[in-house]
């Protein structure tokens, strides 16, 4: 029974100059065709090596993958060559990257870039690219596109650009799309439009989503179900629903408790708090050292993913005593 | 029958026309590279015209005519005469010729060799790019000059040789200046997101790596130009670059030593010739490093 998508004992690690650090460590899993999967995790959980991974991008060395499997339509990934990977990158797979300001290549038009990636991934010749590209710049909603498509990277704003960066992911029809923060290095406002911006196209073009953001408020405008990234590893996984009325792990509390929901509110962030010199232990759970009802089980075994009802996964020891 | 040209060939030329008007309108408002740039063209207009300029054709490269010989500068011979009657003036005209001829042969042949060896490296990385990098380190342990009149020295004293000799020696610069900026662009987002969107190798190397990396040596060879220029004439002057008769200029300034003290005009001339073409090309290098950068444009 093969999933449309699938990681399987994903292990992805980074030779540092302290010894070998695990980033991703992802026992199973696994998302449906035509549905929005969101990732959530503060920053360092690995959720970009989780997006380049997929793509073949990891700059390695230092990074290696030591084992697992990420299947897509029934095909392993990285088991493809780089000449089979790069007919699956941007015509199957799409991304669209964090960063707007330098995603795009300084020294050429943004129209000579959509219009190079259309010519390259679809064959189409330069005048049918140039009205695909105007095409395009009305389906990002960016106005007067013959004057954006004339301009370089440098004389557009962050939304505009991040709007082109879209447009170059929607462009060739890819069936998955993986959007590593989108939103990141934009203002609230610009962040509201591309966001509603994205979930249009996505509702439109019925694309599959790994959606990656920090706050779960950000996800949960876009995605059906998520999973919580802490360390590598997926801590929580289910519906948004399930997953924002009743976070079972103490790490998705804190998450959720960072974002004040009123002015009164406190933000709690004595458990969020990182020490530097903290390092990932060999067995017990990952986040033992930050959690704050620990027990001895916490620092021997590792919890491993628990079906706790509906749609609803959560790795911790603690949970199940509680349910007794 | 009149043929009506169809309207979007002039739409395609219209991006074109307006980057063309913004670099003229970037360099004007810059004067010293401005006039530095006329001299240029103005060089450029003596060499390819100097058949048509100078006023005794026939003794540029032959031609003795002994009761003539050494004449100061006058009327009919404004930069005077040389040793053997010949016009300097005219002989000046024609160096332009063949030292810009020279230097653009042996810049473009370097740049060709050393911009894709650069780029490559520094794209790739790993054995490819230690290879390349080693093969440079060897031709940069000689010295320029020096590796030059060794190349020279092996292959005959002549204007081709001394061309491809300064090709030999300058190429490692640019595969040094190109790898370098190569390697800082390999991990940056825009060269990622090329991959991501299917980019084959070779295309980002040559369409993302290259075009970004490319003003800084533009800016190098235009400055080279003028360097090249001095070290083509400093062969000559050591006799293994152009032979007599051959009007170059620093054979010519070779020859005059004999004749310093009683002829200045001998070797101040041509010594004038190059040092105008040195500086403006030095000018003008600085001034395009201004204007072809994004970047760095003043508006």
């Amino acid at each position: 029974m093969a999933e449309y998508f699938e990681f399987e004992n994903l292990k992805v690690n980074f030779r540092t100059f302290e010894g070998v650090k695990n980033v991703l460590n992802i026992k199973n899993l696994s998302i449906k065709k035509g549905e929005s999967f969101g990732l959530v995790g503060e920053s360092g959980a690995g959720k970009t090596t989780l997006a380049y991974t997929i793509l073949k991008l990891l700059p390695i060395p230092p990074a290696f993958v030591e084992s697992g499997a990420i299947r897509f339509e029934g095909e392993d990934l990285l088991k493809k060559s780089d000449g089979e990977i790069q007919k699956i990158r941007g015509k199957k797979i799409s991304i669209i990257f964090q960063d707007p300001m330098s995603t795009l290549n300084p020294v050429f038009t943004t129209g000579q870039q959509i219009i190079r990636v259309l010519q390259q991934n679809q064959g189409l010749h330069k005048a049918q690219a140039k009205k695909k590209a105007v095409e395009l710049m009305n389906i990002v909603k960016l106005p007067d596109p013959e004057n954006i498509l004339s301009k370089y990277p440098h004389e557009l704003s962050g939304g505009q650009r991040q709007r082109i960066i879209i447009a170059l992911a929607f462009s060739c029809s890819a069936q998955f799309l993986i959007a590593d923060e989108p939103t990141r290095n934009l203002d609230v406002t610009i962040q509201a439009g591309v966001l509603q911006l994205i979930a249009e196209l996505i509702r439109e073009t019925k694309v599959t989503v790994l959606f990656i953001g920090n706050s779960l408020e950000l996800v949960s405008l876009i995605c059906d179900r998520v999973g919580v990234l802490h360390r590598g590893q997926i801590v929580e996984l289910g519906s948004i629903r399930e997953v924002a009325t009743h976070p079972a792990h103490s790490y998705t509390l804190t998450l959720l408790r960072a974002i004040p929901k009123e002015k009164r509110d406190k933000i709690d962030l004595t458990q969020i708090t990182l020490k530097a010199e903290e390092r990932v232990a060999e067995k017990g759970c990952r986040y033992v050292g930050r959690c704050l009802r620990k027990e001895k089980i916490c620092l021997e075994e590792e919890p491993e993913l628990k079906h706790i009802g509906g749609t609803h996964y959560v790795a911790c020891h603690l949970y199940k005593e509680e349910k007794k | 029958m009149r043929k009506l040209l169809p309207i979007e060939s002039f739409e395609a030329i219209k991006p074109r026309l307006k980057e063309f008007k913004l670099t003229f309108y970037l360099l004007n408002r810059n004067r010293l590279t401005m006039i530095a740039l006329i001299t240029v063209f103005l060089l450029v207009l003596v060499a390819l015209l100097a058949p048509f300029i100078v006023p005794y054709k026939e003794q540029v490269f032959s031609g003795v005519n002994p009761q003539e010989k050494l004449l100061p500068p006058s009327r009919e011979h404004p930069f005077g005469t040389d040793e053997l009657g010949r016009d300097i003036f005219s002989r000046v005209i024609y160096g332009t010729r063949i030292s810009l001829e020279t230097a653009l042969a042996a810049v473009g042949l370097a740049l060709l060799v050393g911009v894709p060896l650069g780029a490559i490296a520094g794209a790739t990385g790993g054995v490819v790019d230690e290879i390349i990098m080693r093969i440079t380190d060897i031709f940069l342990s000689f010295p320029p000059l020096l590796l030059a009149i060794l190349i020279a020295a092996f292959l005959g004293p002549s204007l081709t040789n001394a061309m491809l000799a300064i090709a030999v020696a300058w190429w490692p610069w640019y595969t040094r200046l190109i790898r370098g900026q190569a390697v800082s662009m390999r991990e940056r987002q825009f060269v990622r997101a090329a991959r991501a969107t299917g980019t084959p190798h070779f295309k980002i190397v040559f369409g993302h790596i290259v075009p970004n990396t490319i003003a800084p040596v533009i800016i190098q060879a235009s400055m080279d130009l003028g360097g090249v220029i001095l070290t083509a004439a400093s062969l000559s002057f050591l006799g293994l670059g152009a032979q007599p008769p051959t009007p170059e200029w620093g054979l010519m300034i070779s020859t005059s030593r004999n004749y310093f003290l009683n002829a200045w005009w001998y070797s101040i001339f041509p010594g004038l010739a190059i040092f105008i073409t040195v500086l403006v090309f030095n000018l003008v290098g600085d001034g395009l490093r201004e204007v072809l950068d994004p970047r760095t444009r003043k508006y």
